[in-house]
This record gives structure tokens, C-alpha cells and sequence, in this order.
């Protein structure tokens, strides 16, 4: 009897032998006839990489791309039938692998990845009209609370993380200066768009998604960065429909 | 009173085409010879965005079948609940004219190898997946057509022909067969036996949908043929003859093209089913 843990056993690893219990359909060992199924997983999980992290594989190298995706699908099958959410582990995996220590920033470029793909299948909402905000006295704003919309996600970097996505996926996007940012990752219709974040702006939306009023985001963004833009982070955000609710 | 669970809509015995995002245009300007669309499942199981708009506007104009990648109807362990609720969701919702899964599995100890995995047949399995195709339609609250898979190789333990399987799977559980022909071609020419004598013991009364599509060539250790289903290029001549074979005795039925890698531009694939309709025009309705 050859079970689906027999089957499985070689699927991922090519050192394993063919199971047994295998055979052509007249009596001959299956041999090769089994690489057809590993070729087909390696393949279909190594192509489903490499649509999730284009920016990673022009980062690396197709050729490259294609050896770090043949080692990580065997470390990380996936865990869902949904293969529109395959990759979570990417990121640390890049991180951790040693003969890529050198180009630390990967790992946040594919969470930048990672997380428009994401934004890409969120639920749909409506953005908020951004004059309900201007209707609001001094008050009611320092107290009113913001809902993000299902696809906006916040990411922070040590590293120019959506400047280096933007430079390797946007033509004509400027090279990106060493430093660390934040990234903003709206959409508005279907399409998801990095932008990244002046000093503060994360702290004050991710402050307004954990559910802090207005007044204490502000703080937490004042504290943080001395030079925090209120206008320009609100500009941001409420024009790229990152906001789906103003409650007050 | 109508039950509003189950569409009134049938797929037509005409055409049908896999729906890839990249021909949204160009099916919304003109879909002929194309009279309903299939779509994977699990590609429309996220929260929203494209996918979904896209798929309730086609859905507004086409007769739309669900196909299931990723159930693991032939799994060892239980079905998935949490994906078996997506599939209820998502069939609620859309309410399709189709669903269909495949004769395989896919999922193991929690690994998803995102490939269609063969089965041996014998009474254990024959057991095992009509539990499951059971699980399947009690979930979704309607029939669903199962699919025939393509073969590499043969489990030496399995005691049931493939047909036989695929019969008494039908009577057991009432579910439906979607015949994918390209799928008996590859599999008769790579265990060597005869396609057309295949369809001769396969119970065509039951088969909602036919599949067709294109397939590799290799060899094995011996250098005898090894086709590959890849679903990536043109539907040869004698799978074409053998959908002539199949047809003079079923009667019409809803014909899909299945084109899933190194994806053609439309007018390439309504080539392929303005062939698909002639191959239907000949026969008597």
C-alpha cells in the first residue's frame, strides 16, 4: 500500500526514492513517471513566488530568484489552498538566509510585496469624504476616531524599502537615498500603491488604528518626530482613500 | 416559492472558456464563440477587490461554473473545514450554474502542494471520497460534477478500473462527472490503454461538462511516451477526434477550453472554441 505520507515523502526532496508501490501500468517501477508530480509542485509553487515577489526577483536575479524559491517552498509548503496568501514566511526567510546577509533591506521589500498583494484581495470600502473633517469643530476633531480601510497597511523600515520596490518596479522612479522609511500602501479603486510616509505618519495612523482618538495620535506622532506634517500626512491618507470612516 | 439557493441558469451546451483577468476586455467587447466561463475557486476566495468585481460583473452576463483546485476531495484526512466554508460562501453568493472538483488530492498533514495528486482505486478510497463528495454537496446544498484526473503513473494496489470508480462514486453519492478528455488521452497513451475504449466504459449519462486542453510530450525511464497535462498550448488533432468520439454518444454538452499556463491572447483561444463548436454542430441534439 503506498500512502499519501509514502507519496508526500519524496514529493519536495529529490534525494528521497520514488515510493514504492508505483508502477507504468504494466508492471515497470514508476521511476521518472513520479517526477512529473514533483516537477509539477516545485514549478506551480516556485511560479507562485515568483508572481507574489517580482521586485525581489529583479532585486536577485531570475536565475537566483528561482534557486531561493526552489529551497524556501521546500522549508515552507503551503499551509492554504488559497495561494494568493503563499509567501507569509518570504520575508524572514530572505532575512535569514547567509549568502544574502548582505542585502539586508530585502526582506522589507518583500513585505512591501507581500502586503500590496494582500491590499489587492482586502475587502472593498468606501473612503471617507475628506470635507466631513473640515465640518468638525476643534473638539469633535481632537476626539473623533478613525477607521483605516481593510487594504491600507502601514510598514516600517530601517531601510529606503518602497523607495528600492519603486526604483525596481516604477520607471523613472528616482534611486533611492540610504535611509529609513515608512511606507503607506493605499487603494484607492482595485490597483494598491506605495507611498512612503513623511516623519510621524506612521505613528499617528497606526496609533488611529488601534483605535486612539485624533488628539492622542497626534501626541504619539509628536513625540516621535518633531516634525510631523498633520496637513500632509491627512492630504496623504484621505486622498488615497486610506481612511473609510471618520466617527465623532 | 423558488428556492433562492439554486441558479435556474444551466451551463449551455455550447463553449465555454477558463477565465483569465487578462481577457476581461476583450470578453466584454465580444465573447463569441464563448457562451459561459469557468473560474478556480480559490482565485475568488479573498475579501474583495478585481477578482470579485470582475466576477460579479461577468457573472451579470455569463453563466459562470466554479471549479475547485484545492479541496482535497481525495485527501487522506477530513476535508478542510475553513475551506469547506469559503466554497459555501463563495457558492452562496454567486450561486453558479457549476461547481466541480477533481478525483485527487492536494493536501496533506496541512501541506498544500498546489498539484493534483492520483489516487489508487480501491474500496478504502472509494469509501473515503464519496464520505467526502457527500461533505462537499451537503455543504455547498447542491449536486457537483467530479473530474477525472490525469495520470502519470499506477498505484500497483488499486483494485477498480478508473470508470468503475468514477461510476459507483456517482451512484453512492448522486454527485455528476465532468469528463475531461485530454485527461483520458493522457492517461490512456501513459498507462497504455485505449482512449476510446475508456469512453466505452465510462458512464457519459452523467457528465455535466467536458474539459479540454493541451498537454506536454516526454518520455519515461523506458522511452515510452509520457504525456504531461500542462493546459499551456493547442488542443491536439486526437483529442479533438476523441471529443468526436465521446460526443456521437453523449449528445451535446457544455464544452470548456482549459489554457492555464503561458496563457494565449483571446482571438487564440476563441479559435480553440469556435472549434469546440463545430465539434458540437455535428452532432444531432
Amino acid at each position: 500500500m503506498t500512502t499519501q505520507s509514502d507519496f508526500e515523502g519524496a514529493l519536495l526532496d529529490a534525494n528521497k526514492p520514488v515510493p514504492a508501490g508505483l508502477s507504468d501500468g504494466s508492471g515497470r517501477p514508476a521511476g521518472r513517471r513520479y517526477w512529473v508530480y514533483r516537477n509539477n509542485v516545485a514549478v506551480s509553487l516556485g511560479d507562485a513566488l515568483g508572481t507574489g515577489f517580482p521586485a525581489i526577483s529583479k532585486l536577485v536575479g531570475p536565475q537566483n530568484f528561482k534557486n531561493l524559491a526552489a529551497i524556501f517552498l521546500r522549508q515552507h509548503p503551503p499551509k492554504s489552498p488559497l495561494m494568493m496568501h503563499y509567501g507569509a514566511e518570504f520575508p524572514a526567510f530572505l532575512e535569514g538566509f547567509e549568502p544574502l546577509k548582505h542585502l539586508g533591506y530585502l526582506g522589507d521589500v518583500a513585505r512591501i510585496e507581500l502586503a500590496m498583494r494582500q491590499s489587492y484581495h482586502a475587502a472593498d470600502a468606501t473612503a471617507a469624504d475628506p470635507t466631513q473633517l473640515q465640518r468638525l469643530g476643534e473638539a469633535e476633531l481632537m476626539t473623533c476616531r478613525m477607521t483605516l480601510a481593510p487594504a491600507v497597511h502601514i510598514l516600517r523600515s530601517a531601510w529606503p524599502a518602497a523607495s528600492i520596490w519603486a526604483f525596481n518596479m516604477v520607471p523613472g522612479s528616482p534611486k533611492p537615498q540610504a535611509k529609513p522609511e515608512d511606507t503607506l500602501i493605499t487603494r484607492p479603486e482595485f490597483d494598491p500603491m506605495p507611498h512612503v510616509l513623511p516623519h510621524g505618519a506612521a505613528d499617528f495612523l497606526i496609533a488611529l488604528a488601534k483605535g486612539a482618538t485624533f488628539e492622542d495620535a497626534l501626541k504619539v506622532a509628536q513625540s516621535n518626530a518633531a516634525d510631523f506634517d498633520l496637513g500632509a500626512t491627512l492630504n496623504l491618507a484621505l486622498g488615497h482613500g486610506a481612511i473609510s470612516d471618520i466617527l465623532s | 416559492m423558488l428556492d433562492v439557493r439554486f441558479s435556474d441558469v444551466r451551463l449551455p451546451s455550447g463553449p465555454g472558456v477558463g477565465y483569465k483577468p487578462q481577457h476581461f476586455n476583450d470578453i466584454l467587447k465580444n465573447a463569441f464563440p464563448v457562451q459561459w466561463l469557468e473560474i478556480h475557486a480559490e482565485n475568488y476566495m479573498g475579501d474583495g477587490g478585481r477578482p470579485l468585481a470582475q466576477l460579479r460583473h461577468l457573472s451579470e452576463r455569463f453563466a459562470i461554473s466554479v471549479h475547485g483546485v484545492g479541496l482535497s476531495i481525495g485527501g487522506e484526512g477530513r476535508l478542510d473545514p475553513e475551506h469547506l466554508a469559503r466554497l459555501k460562501h463563495l457558492v452562496g453568493w454567486l450561486n453558479p450554474a457549476s461547481f466541480s472538483e477533481h478525483l485527487a488530492w492536494s493536501t496533506h498533514d496541512s501541506h498544500f502542494y498546489n498539484d493534483l495528486l492520483p489516487l489508487p482505486y480501491t474500496d478504502a478510497t472509494l469509501t473515503r471520497v464519496a464520505d467526502h463528495i457527500d461533505a462537499v454537496q451537503d455543504a455547498i446544498g447542491r449536486r457537483m460534477l467530479l473530474e477525472n484526473p490525469s495520470s502519470y503513473l499506477a498505484f500497483e494496489e488499486s483494485t477498480w478500473s478508473e470508470t468503475d470508480f468514477l461510476h459507483e462514486l456517482t451512484r453512492r453519492t448522486g454527485c455528476g462527472l465532468l469528463l475531461d478528455v485530454n485527461n483520458v488521452f493522457v492517461s490512456a497513451i501513459n498507462l497504455g490503454y485505449s482512449p476510446q475504449g475508456y469512453i466505452d466504459d465510462y458512464p457519459l449519462d452523467m457528465v455535466g461538462e467536458i474539459h479540454l486542453g493541451g498537454h506536454d510530450e516526454d518520455t519515461d525511464d523506458h522511452g515510452a511516451p509520457l504525456l504531461i497535462d500542462s493546459h499551456g498550448c493547442e488542443i491536439v488533432d486526437p483529442v479533438w477526434a476523441l471529443l468526436d468520439y465521446t460526443l456521437e454518444k453523449s449528445g451535446p454538452k457544455p464544452l470548456l477550453v482549459e489554457w492555464d499556463t503561458d496563457v494565449p491572447d483571446w482571438q487564440t483561444l476563441a479559435a480553440e472554441c469556435t472549434r469546440a463548436q463545430a465539434a458540437l454542430a455535428k452532432v444531432p441534439a
